[in-house]
């Protein structure tokens, strides 16, 4: 685990009598996107704050790009968009930008041609000039994301951010993880929007009383699916020949087929059809996040 | 340091953009059109009144123009306290404090860039507000305080004094706590102050030991009672004729005092800083 961008152990935070964290541990390796999920005051925020160096961690410890958490030379490969993306909003967009490449140390030269391509990048040129108080919440976020990659970082960390973007403004954002998983670089993105997180993480983390309750790689989901299945005179052989195309689950009112991929479901009707079944049903199972976020998190995520 | 440099030039600008500069220089321009215009009418008075002697016209000339220092005190005075007030705990409760600090910048140095930009402001509005007197003082009535320079500079420290404790009292507490705190000890400062001296001219030792200590606690009255007692003539300080000549002077060792007061209050704020959970 030399190699990963993140790697923390027994992380715990408590304030006063609350225990926001209780035990965290994880690792990122480069390029991927991680999805951090859990419902509100579960602590992710806090964990976020201690991977930064904002919040120190009553017990446990890790390492950020190789350094100790909280290491100040690390900051500068970082990234970072908070969760109510807050900035001096006295400023310009332009001006932001500019005195966070300052803080980087990045030079006046290579810095203007940066903040021009970001500000292109996140559809805010026309607005470049304009105070921040002036500018919508979609606004304030796209140039919250842009700061987030002023200094081309190995490692961004978003805090919500696509909460009060349109469509458009969330596909960006979209946009920017791919391209930024194509340049090898590590997201670390915490969101409620599941879909989006569906649409574009690596693998999720389930985070509940501040502990991981769930690992699921997205990835690996993906490439396999589940076959619903409702026949009738479905008899031993044909049972052995489903077998053989893909694992096959038993259910209260017929059968779910574990398939390598989608390709291979014609195949199930053929089987079952060929050995004399009268097939009523067949459909594609599709697990969403939602859903598994539900089954993981219990009844107690439910409002009410 | 050159992030230092930039959290300096960050703290101006916010104080340009959200006006404070421009509200302070208008405050300090309607003072001094105030007091110039008070002065004019002394001056044409004491021209009025004939041939008065010279001590008296000294006498006055020298209690106006305390009274405009006096006053310009007590304006730089709120300033160093107002100005900088909600700059460190008001990043702190927006949240806006997360994205500065999560760069690769020392806390020590967001906090010490806005101590610095705002004590460049505070002491700014005090030399302009002060150099306004003393050049009215002696444009209209040809009057001129001995040791100007060490004055001004006493003040300066006071001023230096209360802006260190609003931005460490920012690096702890809330805008408006912060406010209740730095002038409930201003005004400790100053009722210590004003004990001491009434100690002294009634010969009480334990008024005037209540007041020393109020002043050892927070040394920013006794800079301006200092700096009174330099800006009179001796003759003048001696009498005790107006309120601004104190009867107990305080000591040269109180200046080394307030310098270590407002070192040891930074570094107090730097360090609750640096150990805040953001």
């Amino acid at each position: 685990m030399s190699g990963a961008v993140v790697q923390v152990r027994g992380l715990r935070k408590r304030f006063g009598a609350t225990l926001a964290v209780a035990d965290l541990s994880l690792s990122l390796g480069p390029g991927e996107i991680f999805g951090f999920l859990g419902p509100n005051g579960a602590g992710k925020t806090t964990a976020i704050k201690m991977l930064l160096g904002l919040v120190r961690p009553s017990a446990g410890g890790g390492r950020l790009l190789g350094a100790p958490l909280g290491d100040r030379a690390t900051r500068a490969r970082v990234g970072f968009l908070p969760e109510h993306f807050r900035f001096q909003e006295w400023l310009t967009g332009r001006e932001l930008l500019r005195f966070h490449g300052r803080l980087l140390g990045l030079g006046a030269g290579a810095l203007s041609g940066r903040i021009a391509a970001l500000l292109a990048r996140v559809d805010l040129t026309h607005a470049a000039d304009r105070r921040l108080a002036t500018y919508s919440k979609g606004m304030v976020q796209r140039i919250g994301l842009a700061a987030a990659l002023l200094n081309e970082p190995a490692l961004v960390i978003l805090d919500e951010p696509t909460s009060g973007l349109d469509p458009i403004g969330r596909l960006l954002v979209r946009d920017i993880l791919r391209e930024l998983k194509q340049r090898g670089v590590t997201v670390f993105l915490n969101s409620h929007l599941l879909g989006e997180v569906e649409q574009t993480c690596d693998r999720v983390a389930f985070l509940n009383h501040g502990r991981i309750v769930l690992e699921h790689a997205l990835g690996a989901d993906r490439s396999g699916v589940e076959v619903e299945v409702r026949a009738d005179g479905i008899d031993g052989e044909a049972l052995a020949a489903l077998g053989r195309i893909g694992g096959v689950t038993r259910t209260a009112d017929g059968l779910v087929v574990r398939l390598p991929d989608a390709e291979r479901v014609p195949e199930v009707a053929r089987c079952l059809v060929t050995r004399g079944a009268r097939l009523r049903h067949l459909a594609l199972v599709h697990t969403s996040l939602e859903a598994l976020f539900m089954q993981v998190m219990g009844d107690e995520a439910r409002p009410g | 340091m050159s992030r230092l440099v930039t959290m300096v030039q960050l703290s101006l600008h916010e104080a340009l953009r959200r006006r404070i500069l421009g509200a302070a220089l208008l405050g300090a321009l309607a003072f001094l059109a105030l007091y110039v215009t008070g002065f004019h009418f002394v001056a044409r008075e004491l021209s009025r009144h004939g041939p008065a002697s010279i001590l008296q016209r000294r006498l006055v000339l020298n209690f106006f123009t305390l009274a405009g220092l006096y006053a310009t005190n007590f304006l730089g005075a709120l300033s160093a306290v107002l100005l900088p007030l909600d700059t460190l705990s008001g990043e702190i409760a927006s949240g806006v404090i997360q994205t500065v600090a999560a760069r690769p910048v020392r806390r020590t140095e967001i906090l010490l860039g806005k101590w610095l930009a705002y004590w460049l402001i505070a002491v700014a509005y005090l030399l302009t507000v002060a150099g306004g007197v003393l050049a009215i003082a002696r444009g209209l009535g040809g009057f001129q305080i001995p040791n100007p320079a060490l004055g001004l500079a006493l003040m300066m420290l006071e001023v230096t004094c209360l802006v260190s404790l609003s931005i460490a009292g920012g690096a702890r507490l809330t805008t408006v706590t912060n406010g209740v705190v730095a002038f409930s000890l201003y005004g400790l400062a100053f009722i210590g102050g004003w004990i001491e001296q009434v100690g002294a001219l009634a010969n009480n030792v334990a008024a005037r030991n209540v007041g020393t200590i109020a002043s050892l606690l927070v040394p920013t009255e006794s800079m301006w009672q200092l700096a009174a007692h330099l800006m009179q003539p001796p003759l003048m300080a001696q009498l005790h004729v107006t309120p601004f000549s104190p009867a107990s002077v305080p000591s040269p060792a109180m200046v080394a005092w307030a310098a270590g007061w407002t070192v040891v209050v930074l570094a107090i704020g730097v360090r609750q800083f640096s150990r805040r959970e953001l």
